[in-house]
């Protein structure tokens, strides 16, 4: 009843306003008359008694708004009023309005697109069921890296782990589908039984694979994805035991993954075979099922912790047991390491990402800083304004819900942009994201963090913008509006230059942070890759099919590609190689050393399987010996071997490498290669990771042939425009062999240093935008303190002070707000550049130029903002300054 | 000290509804009318009780309506609603037992402690 009555009293009251008002002044008149009468019946006189009327009932102006507050009229009616004046009000001062809200929309837009795009890789999990529990299983590779496992290592953790409900395998695969027009080649995994159960995911159309198909000569059946399905078959649920050829084989369709796997460890497979090594032959270590080239992965089981899996591993690791007998690069001596997926998807680009968030809350906090600034000095503006408006009865509440309406119209214009500037933001970075960034395709536009940025930046307008309301209404309005205000204005201007001294700071710390990327990058780039990488073209060659099982049909396939590749006009050089340096991939073997103290020793090495012709196409010095020639090619028993020149230097530091004898991989049945020839060393991960030991082989002495290599070819013009000459070179030998990849060598190179970059211009954007903020910040603080000591500047011009002393009179404030922010920026710059470390490359954190160079910039941006205010100063009339006010 | 003295923070509320509770009354015959229960020991602002009327109103304790006063004058009249008389009960009571409360303890003596 009571609720109904309220909204009947509020419906009236607003809706019937006009009649709600002229009732409540008929009502108070009557009051007042009826008084007046009563004083008059006393004998008061009429005159006198109306005035005491009016005394005893106070302001009626007061009143009247008290009872329409009581009656909620004012919710609606006021916050049209209030929205109305508070647009009027900010278009009269363009400027403030539009500075704030770009200030705003930069803040919130710049957090919400890094969170956008940071939020699925670090922080989201990964999207199966109990994704915390899936783990990788790795090896221990040199420099404590982590590095594949083998088959066999496979099954025997299969075998004797119970930590884990499934333990996987899987490795590349990548399969060609011959059409009429070009050979298509798709990507896709092998990989044994349990791979979907293990990251919890099952094929939406069709089943799972089963461990019958997983066997050695097991069926030929695929599953594929979503999306192959629908672009190549046309998404027909009938596809189920339909037979597609790939590679010359017949496969049955078993399964369709659903649209929304999303498969983390190879994004862009699109199709499934079984992995169907041989469980055989555990005893012969020169089988691929012992080599360590794939990645495990392992679903532990519920109840099992990851200490409690850690310590099963190494238990496992410490005894051998004779059903599972090992090889010397199995031997698990330093045990297994074990990450979860999400720790191994994110690894590499977690500094990079980190120190980005890192940036983009200081520029938040940066542009919150900005937007304090701007509405102090507004406030101060706007204290008359309240005053007045206080003593023409309007209620303290009235007011603080007028800034209230004002700073969230501010914050909502403020939203509006940002969000638009959002969206740009993550359309930017995914197109600017290097290629090792996982889960690109998770990335949208993070609604919470768009809340939170919106929410800061709001806050703190509400709580800044009310400073003036408050004050107006706490204090006599009589006061306010007679105080010559001096006092209080010092007090704010302090305030105010506190917080340009804190944006100096941050802006300096930004700047330094982006200065030591820039200079780490310029080092990288200055780093030789030991090879000439101008006029480089790459690219890769596959074989596929039945009829290149037969090594010899394959490696005449390269030499007859590679002599037409030769022939064709523009090309001065070429080889093929198993591995290409900076092509992201890694080929290591184990190698041993006759000269050893244990022969039985294996180190890791990188592998090169060349062709004659390799060093001088790349362009790779010969330090001692001779190369590789044409007879080296046809295989004959010399077994000659390369080696680089830092593995030289550290096995042969006192005796002549040529002549001495290694072997790959570690059977004692096979013949020891003999050093011909010392090359220069060569970066093969990339630029800034230091030389590992590398040994060169002719492709023909090689154990296997190669089935994928990697042409280089040395052009006279531009290397980019001679692909397809060269393509179609390869394919005039045979019509349906894959090349992929292709791409200069240039580009590779620079791919290399792609994160970096991205962090770059990252932290490049986001100091840009610092430093102009904090321009803007200096500039604000002197022209409002220029303007109200005009006075002041026109007594010390008219008591004879030069305009020149005035001017450094305003350029000494500016500068010293600048001086005491870069000293408090340089310390905070020296901590924050420590957790950048990882990212820099050749440049210590404290690097002297990087910091001089930023002082230098933040010095002079500050005198430009300086100079503005400190002219206008200049250019004060004495006379005019001193009628002032 | 005055004679009269200031109202304590939110008791108007409740003087409004006693006041109407006996009878019909247009805001200054509420006004006169505490002032007289009270023999001019209370001190009220006088514009400060149209707008705890309107929330009364508003809230539904209290219903008005245009009448004709004594000297033949359009006035706004209030009564008490069912729900205000309910709502004044309930508040004498809360307010007695506070009073008795807060009696009983400047009452206390030394030696009860």
């Amino acid at each position: 009843m009571t609720l109904w009555s309220r909204i009947r009293s509020w419906t009236r009251a607003t809706l019937r306003r006009s009649r709600m008002e002229s009732e409540m002044d008929a009502e108070l008149q009557f009051h007042i008359e009826a008084y007046t009468e009563d004083l008059v019946r006393s004998r008061v006189a009429r005159e006198e008694a109306m005035r005491c009327a009016r005394i005893a009932f106070g302001g009626i102006e007061s009143v009247k708004e008290q009872g329409r507050e009581a009656r909620g009229v004012n919710l609606v009616e006021s916050l049209v009023q209030d929205l109305r004046y508070g647009a009027s009000n900010m278009l009269r001062t363009p400027g403030f309005t539009a500075i704030t809200v770009l200030t705003l929309a930069l803040g919130i837009g710049a957090t919400t697109a890094i969170f956008s795009v940071v939020n699925p890789i670090l922080f989201e999990s990964l999207p199966y069921p109990n994704a915390e529990r899936i783990m990788m299983i790795s090896e221990f590779g040199p420099d404590s890296s982590r590095s594949r496992v083998a088959f066999h290592t496979y099954r025997e953790l299969a075998e004797r782990s119970r930590s884990f409900e499934t333990v996987a395998v899987t490795k590349i695969w990548q399969p060609t589908l011959v059409t009429a027009r070009e050979p298509e080649r798709f990507d896709g995994q092998f990989v044994s039984a349990g791979y979907f159960h293990a990251l919890g995911i099952t094929p939406f159309l069709g089943r799972d694979f089963e461990l019958s198909d997983d066997r050695f000569h097991g069926p030929h059946v695929v599953i594929l994805s979503d999306a192959l399905w629908r672009r190549r078959f046309g998404g027909d649920a009938a596809i189920i035991g339909r037979q597609i050829t790939l590679d010359d084989n017949s496969y049955t369709v078993i399964g369709v993954m659903p649209s929304t796997f999303e498969n983390v460890l190879a994004p862009s497979a699109e199709l499934w075979a079984p992995l169907q090594y041989d469980p055989g032959h555990i005893a012969d270590s020169q089988t691929r099922e012992w080599g360590n080239h794939l990645r495990m992965v392992g679903r532990l089981q519920s109840g099992a912790s990851i200490d409690q899996a850690r310590r099963e591993l190494k238990a496992i690791a410490d005894n051998p047991v004779p059903e599972f007998p090992r090889p010397p690069w199995a031997s698990h001596e330093e045990g297994f390491m074990m990450d979860s997926l999400q720790d191994d998807v994110t690894r590499g680009v977690k500094p990079a990402l980190l120190s980005v968030i890192g940036a983009v809350l200081l520029l938040l906090v940066i542009a919150c800083v900005n937007v304090t600034n701007l509405l102090l000095a507004r406030s101060v503006r706007r204290r008359g304004e309240f005053a007045l408006r206080t003593a023409l009865g309007a209620g303290r509440g009235r007011l603080i819900r007028q800034l209230l309406t004002e700073s969230l119209l501010l914050a909502a214009m403020g939203g509006v942009a940002g969000m638009i500037f959002a969206q740009l933001g993550v359309r930017a970075l995914a197109a600017l994201s290097p290629a090792e960034l996982p889960r690109i395709g998770a990335i949208a536009i993070d609604g919470a963090v768009f809340a939170f940025g919106l929410g800061v930046t709001t806050l703190i307008g509400l709580a800044v913008g009310l400073i003036p309301a408050l004050r107006a209404s706490c204090n006599e309005p009589q006061t306010a509006l007679q105080e010559s205000s001096q006092r209080t204005v010092g007090g704010h201007r302090r305030t105010r230059s506190a917080l340009v001294v804190v944006e100096v700071a941050l802006a300096l710390v930004l700047l330094v942070s982006s200065g030591l990327l820039l200079r780490s990058l310029q080092h990288l780039f200055a780093i030789a890759p030991g090879f000439d990488s101008s006029h480089l073209l790459t690219m890769q060659v596959q074989t596929y099919g039945r009829r290149y099982d037969d090594d010899a049909t394959c490696n005449r396939f390269f030499a007859q590609a590679l002599e037409a590749v030769r022939n064709v006009p523009g090309v001065s050089a070429a080889a093929f190689t198993s591995q290409l340096p900076l092509s992201g991939e890694t080929d290591i073997y184990g190698v041993q050393f006759e000269n050893a103290s244990n022969t039985q020793d294996v180190e890791p090495a990188f592998r090169y399987g060349v062709a004659p012709g390799y060093f001088e196409t790349m362009g790779i010095p010969l330090r001692r010996g001779r190369l590789f020639n044409e007879q080296d090619a046809l295989g004959l028993p010399t077994r000659p071997v390369l080696i680089n020149e830092s593995l030289a230097k550290r096995r042969y530091p006192d005796q002549d490498p040529l002549g001495q004898r290694i072997r790959f991989g570690g059977s004692p049945n096979r013949p020891w290669d003999i050093i011909v020839g010392v090359v220069g060393d060569v970066k093969q991960t990339s630029l800034a990771v230091s030389q590992s030991d590398a040994v060169y082989v002719t492709t023909a002495q090689w154990l296997w042939a190669d089935g994928t290599q990697w042409l280089v070819v040395r052009t006279r013009g531009d290397s980019a425009a001679l692909a397809p000459a060269v393509r179609q070179a390869i394919w005039s030998i045979d019509k349906d062999q894959p090349v992929v990849r292709v791409a200069t060598m240039e580009s590779m190179l620079a791919a290399s240093a792609a994160q970096r970059r991205f962090a770059l211009i990252l932290f490049e954007t986001f100091a840009l935008v610092a430093l102009l903020l904090a321009g803007a910040g200096i500039y604000g603080v002197l022209s409002g303190s220029v303007a109200e000591r005009t006075r002041e500047i026109g007594v010390r011009l008219a008591l004879g002070a030069s305009r020149e002393s005035i001017l450094t009179l305003v350029i000494r404030q500016g500068m010293m707000l600048t001086g005491v922010g870069v000293a408090i920026g340089l310390a905070a710059a020296a901590a924050a550049s420590q957790t950048i470390a990882a990212m820099l490359f050749g440049v210590s954190p404290l690097d002297p130029v990087t910091y001089l160079g930023v002082i230098v910039l933040l010095a002079g941006v500050s005198v430009i903002a300086c100079g503005v205010p400190a002219w206008r100063a200049m250019q004060v009339d004495p006379i005019i300054a001193l009628r002032y006010e | 000290m005055d004679k009269q003295l200031d109202l304590l923070q939110g008791t108007l509320d409740m003087l409004i509804l006693k006041a109407v509770s006996l009878g019909p009354l247009h805001g200054y015959g509420v006004l006169l009318r505490i002032q007289q229960i009270s023999k001019d020991r209370l001190e009220i602002q006088q514009g400060s009780l149209y707008p705890a009327l309107y929330r009364l109103e508003h809230q539904g304790w209290i219903a008005s309506e245009w009448g004709e006063s004594e000297n033949k004058r359009k006035a706004k009249y209030y009564r008490l609603t069912a729900a205000g008389k309910r709502r004044l009960q309930t508040e004498s009571e809360k307010w007695n037992r506070m009073a008795d409360l807060i009696a009983g303890i400047l009452d206390t003596k030394p030696e009860e402690v």
